[in-house]
């Protein structure tokens, strides 16, 4: 018969400053943990969100990013008049041939500088990315020297605010909007009129192509008939998949330095569960000798203080995902993107999943850290147990 | 018996609990010097490179070049003794794409005298012919002066890739597209860790003629100065002279330039810090309820050392001294660990990072971090058993 329970939870309430101190050791683990996952979930989310299924991206054959890629007017001509181009209610084919520029600029309130992505558009882009939106001011001007900006980029930089004017090349910018782009990396980005910011920086070339596909399914097919032509020399990616590519590497490795460093940290908080536990076992030893005398079979006792570990882990477990929700998701970091080699500013992006994995790895560091005290517990010798009275 | 044999055999006592609490605080200071060693390689790589060279690169950005016509107004400004060209190539091995590693294209008469004192030449091939060399050049490097496709690859980059002296080897160009053959003629070795030790150079004239299709243009140049002391000054004259023209330059010291991809990283050196705080505070708090464990289990013991004349002081001491001892114990076993098997693995991030380590100031911190811990969890318990009073210490039967 195995042991209510409510006998662990009545236990563990007995040794409340015990029992929370290593809870909360085991909670700062889990928090670390979740903390990580957030922080590769959030940068991949930021990419990963950049690109639409809908939409193909083209670049210059073997460029592995825009920056190193460069697309003459002619074959950006040829793109925009392909039949398998979706057209604007205008009549207009969707596509926005890109100039993709990588630019210093200080940072705003600390020292040093990064590089920001700035990004000449068509006036189709914003139909073309319906995810971004002008939140504050208006769009910019064709023709005219105006920028909109994403909106982390203003916290982030100096001179990039409403209103404010920038120097590109030799010429003076203005900042006329903001933009939100649902947290993707377009909001670390500088965006203005291809045909104004094309000759201050590389001339007569595109970065890129990217165009609404009429039928997306057709996507294997548009990809050999372009990467075949002999007049073009380019390379076909769906743009989501190019951007999930970009993220793929750094996310990785975030990923793997997160669970290197909780796997070491829970070995910590795992010796420190079983202290407890090995405390709590060998103050109840009279306890236990009672309930082994009672019936109660060694197994039943091993259970019962394995559960009570994972009971103490699990609200630990429950610390740390509370930590996690309230201190960790939303708050807004920044890398760089060596592919692109611009800095794309994210959210830290506690997910529903990465939280129940925490619990999980709570629940096995309490299996791990209340294994050998409730084996010491289950084999207590009887006689020498109940002598101590 | 003096007092501090009593704190060791307070601490032999629970062998068991006492080797668990250092276990866990060792595993915590290496983790801390972990993280703290990430953070003192990327301080070490804000030292790349020296103080008394200038770099100029595009004011737009590293990833604009700056023209070739650049390159004798700048030689002939007064204090500068050499200008070298270094323009990134950004090649892949096709055959596993997702290997970085760097590689540059160099005027070599200038570039190799230039950095002398920061590599040598350890093995090359043999000279085809004898040809005149420049007199500041190994002259080790004769054979890959002598054929334009030539290379020169650090040595852990030769053993990384498995090459060989003399092997051609071929590279998919992402900027300067198509296949791109080298021959390796001659193996380096970084002196210091101010060089890169993992990349592979070849001459800017390969690259210029067969990939830039005449435009005349370098990535980034080089200057070495004949008095370090006017660097600012120098690094002022040059933009001054290209000011106002359709590529404005950028110069900087060597260092600086090298602080500007540290500085790329963005937050992460701070998310490194939070996460050492929050390691280090969830140790405190597993040394804390120990040291608990311990004095509650020992409260008659208190009593008796007390009704033998022992001052609360004293007993405030002995606790304290305990927990120290354990963290102060797991502390060194944890930071050493961390300095010695983290020097050990050479771990450069795939080149883009000078080898990591562990600097002794970290160690040191981290030990003083142990050894505080150890004083802060103590407190409380160590509080406690000072003030009991031999009654109710006495009185309690358990």
């Amino acid at each position: 018969m195995a042991i209510p329970i409510s006998y662990n939870v009545r236990n563990v309430f007995q040794r409340p400053v015990s029992t929370l101190t290593t809870a909360v050791g085991v909670g700062l683990t889990v928090m670390i943990f979740i903390g990580a996952l957030a922080l590769a979930a959030g940068f991949q989310a930021a990419l990963v969100e950049t690109g639409s299924s809908d939409n193909v991206i083209v670049l210059r054959k073997g460029a592995d990013s825009e920056i190193s890629s460069g697309l003459t007017r002619d074959a950006a001509n040829i793109l925009k008049a392909l039949p398998d181009v979706a057209l604007a209610p205008d009549g207009h084919p969707l596509a926005s041939g890109e100039v993709a520029v990588v630019n210093n600029m200080p940072r705003l309130g600390q020292a040093g500088s990064s590089n920001v992505m700035v990004r000449g558009v068509s006036p189709e882009a914003l139909l073309l990315r319906d995810h971004v939106r002008v939140v504050e001011g208006r769009m910019f001007a064709p023709g005219t020297a105006e920028l909109i900006v994403g909106k982390r980029i203003t916290k982030r930089f100096a001179g990039v605010g409403l209103g404010q004017t920038v120097r590109f090349g030799a010429r003076e910018f203005t900042v006329v909007g903001l933009f939100d782009a649902r947290g993707a990396s377009f909001e670390s980005e500088i965006w203005g009129d291809n045909a104004v910011l094309m000759p201050v920086f590389r001339g007569e070339v595109f970065q890129s192509v990217t165009f609404r596909m009429k039928d997306p399914a057709r996507f294997k097919a548009i990809k050999k008939e372009l990467e075949t032509d002999p007049r073009l020399g380019v390379d076909v990616h769906r743009e989501s998949e190019f951007y999930a590519e970009q993220a793929g590497l750094l996310a990785g490795l975030l990923r793997f330095m997160g669970v290197f460093i909780t796997l070491i940290m829970a070995v910590g908080a795992v010796f420190g569960a079983m202290n407890t536990m090995y405390a709590a076992v060998g103050a109840r030893s009279r306890e236990i000798a009672t309930l082994l005398v009672l019936g109660f079979r060694p197994w039943a006792i091993m259970v019962s203080f394995m559960i009570e570990s994972v009971l103490i882990s699990l609200v630990g477990g429950a610390i740390g995902c509370a930590l996690a929700s309230a201190f960790i998701n939303g708050v807004e970091t920044s890398t760089t993107n060596f592919t692109s080699f611009s800095e794309v500013a994210f959210a830290f992006r506690v997910t529903p999943m990465a939280l129940l994995i925490g619990l999980v790895f709570a629940a096995l560091m309490g299996v791990a850290g209340g294994f050998f005290p409730a084996l010491r517990a289950a084999r207590q010798p009887l006689a020498g147990a109940l002598r101590a009275l | 018996m003096n007092l501090l044999s009593l704190v060791l055999v307070n601490l032999g006592r629970n062998k068991r609990r006492t080797v668990l609490t250092l276990m866990s605080v060792a595993v915590a200071l290496f983790l801390f010097c972990a993280l703290g060693g990430v953070l003192d390689t990327l301080k070490d790589a804000v030292q790349f490179g020296s103080e008394s060279r200038l770099a100029t690169r595009n004011a737009i950005s590293l990833v604009f070049p700056i023209p070739l016509a650049y390159r004798e107004k700048i030689a002939a400004v007064p204090g500068i003794k050499r200008i070298a060209v270094q323009n990134w190539f950004g090649g892949r091995d096709p055959a596993d794409p997702h290997k970085f590693f760097a590689q540059f294209a160099v005027d070599p008469e200038n570039f190799f005298p230039m950095y002398k004192n920061e590599l040598t030449i350890v093995d090359a091939s043999p000279p085809q012919a004898q040809i005149a060399l420049p007199a500041e050049l190994d002259p080790k490097l004769a054979a890959f002066m002598s054929e334009q496709t030539a290379c020169v690859v650090s040595e852990p980059l030769m053993k990384k890739m498995g090459w060989k002296l003399g092997q051609t080897i071929t590279l998919a160009g992402t900027i300067y597209p198509g296949p791109w053959p080298f021959t390796i003629r001659a193996v380096y070795r970084a002196i210091g860790q101010a060089f890169g030790g993992d990349a592979l150079f070849f001459h800017f004239r390969y690259l210029e003629q067969k990939g830039m299709g005449g435009q005349g243009q370098a990535g980034v140049y080089k200057l070495e100065l004949s008095d370090p002391g006017r660097a600012a000054d120098i690094a002022k004259q040059v933009d001054a002279m290209f000011l106002n023209s359709s590529a404005a330059t950028h110069t900087e010291t060597e260092r600086a330039f090298a602080a500007g991809f540290v500085s790329m990283y963005g937050n992460i050196p701070f998310v490194l810090r939070v996460i050492g705080l929050a390691v280090v505070f969830a140790i405190l708090l597993v040394a804390a309820n120990t040291m608990v464990m311990a004095v509650r289990e020992r409260t008659a013991e208190m009593g008796v050392l007390k009704t033998l004349g022992f001052g609360d002081g004293t007993v405030f001491g002995v606790v304290l001294a305990e927990a120290a001892t354990i963290t102060l114990g797991g502390g060194l076993l944890g930071s050493l660990l961390a300095k010695l098997s983290i020097d050990a693995s050479h771990f450069n991030g795939g080149g883009a990072l000078p080898p990591m380590t562990v600097h002794w100031s970290t160690v040191w911190v981290g030990i003083a971090v142990a050894f505080t811990i150890g004083a802060v969890s103590g407190l409380i318990p160590a509080w406690q058993a000072s003030r009991l009073r031999i009654v109710d210490a006495l009185r309690r039967v358990d």
